[in-house]
């Protein structure tokens, strides 16, 4: 099978992920900017990063024949710094102009604080400005509920931004729906212990359709699996899914909503 | 969307949901046995399984564990989540 992984931190992964990766039937990687792990320290170590997932990841990457794709941000989990973020949304635009960037990303809520607003509105304002692409993570465990329905709200308030070029990831079953109905884009990760099991993301795809739903890995430093996404494949399969069905979920779409972006160029089969 | 050729959800989930129902039933033992039932989670977990009972038990279980809020919260004093709303009345 050919497949397409959305959301993977390949920063943190080893190239024994990217091999496993490309003989698995990866045809693209799309790294969205994301929390280190620790709080960085000024915007000078988001300077680098940028370029590290501008310039050096996509070539570890094409050391393995994958295109590599990035988003860029500061995260919600540093946004709670509203000097430090707006330093960093300031070196964006100069990013932007690289070839392999998709859009804005992965902005949103952890917390669900005034200052993550504060900051996840200037995202979605340089979006607007630069006509870019939207990913955006919704919270974590508790806080998921209250945090998709806040970032819906507002990113609907925006006349500007057209929900069909906005991703919203990290749903589960309880946040679907609103972002479903909301017109976007929808992301289904594939945790072990966390947001979504490959089952429960199938039965969502089940209840919702494929046509606005992905699902994604995020791999990172963190328990993932790299793998996850054919994974979940082997599980539609399991459940009687023929190969058609796979290629629409796995590849046929995420190219689709990808391909808004001018930058996202694969050689397509 | 819907398989062409459907299988039956019991021959391929009995196992697995079995294992993770023991599991469940394992956890909180260990819980009651080690004497940290008083703990807010706890409470919130034993909450949440008597939605096992409803229509849509996945969506309400997740809502159980939920912070029912609607309002931005003044600052984030912490990055992690717990699983589980601590305000939720015991």
């Amino acid at each position: 099978m050919r497949y397409i992984e959305p959301h993977a931190h390949m920063v943190s992964r080893t190239t024994d992920d990217y091999m496993a990766m490309v003989i698995a039937g990866c045809k693209a990687v799309c790294e969205p900017a994301f929390w280190a792990g620790y709080d960085r320290s000024s915007a000078h170590g988001f300077y680098d990063y940028f370029c590290q997932l501008t310039d050096y990841e996509p070539k570890r990457a094409a050391k393995f024949g994958l295109p590599h794709f990035s988003w860029l941000c500061i995260n919600p989990k540093e946004s709670e710094d509203i000097k430090l973020a707006e330093e960093v949304i300031a070196l964006i635009p100069e990013f932007l102009k690289k070839d392999n960037v998709l859009g804005i990303g992965e902005i949103g809520l952890n917390k669900n604080s005034r200052n993550e607003m504060t900051i996840l509105e200037k995202h979605v304002n340089l979006a607007a400005e630069h006509d870019q692409l939207i990913l955006v993570h919704t919270p974590h465990l508790e806080d998921k509920l209250k945090g998709t329905q806040l970032i819906v709200d507002m990113i609907k308030s925006d006349s500007r931004i057209d929900p069909g070029k906005v991703l919203i990831d990290h749903l589960e079953e309880h946040t679907a729906k609103i972002v479903m109905d909301a017109g976007f884009w929808g992301g289904l990760t594939l945790y072990p212990e966390s947001k979504c099991t490959s089952p429960r993301a199938v039965d969502i795809m089940e209840t919702y359709g494929a046509d606005r739903l992905w699902m994604n890995s995020a791999c990172d430093w963190g328990v993932s699996v790299p793998l996850a996404v054919p994974y979940a494949a082997q599980e539609m399969r399991r459940r009687g899914y023929d190969d058609e069905t796979l290629d629409k979920v796995f590849y046929q779409n995420p190219v689709r909503f990808l391909s808004q972006s001018p930058n996202f160029t694969i050689e397509k089969e | 969307m819907k398989p062409k050729n459907k299988q039956n959800t019991v021959d391929l989930y009995y196992m697995e949901a079995r294992a993770k129902l023991i599991d469940i039933a394992a956890f909180m033992d260990r819980v009651e046995r080690d004497g940290f039932t008083d703990d807010f989670r706890y409470s919130a977990f034993k909450d949440a399984l008597k939605e096992l009972d409803s229509d849509s038990r996945t969506q309400n279980v997740l809502l159980s564990l939920s912070d029912p809020t609607t309002e931005l919260i003044p600052a984030a004093t912490t990055k992690a989540a717990s699983g589980a709303w601590p305000d939720k009345p015991q």
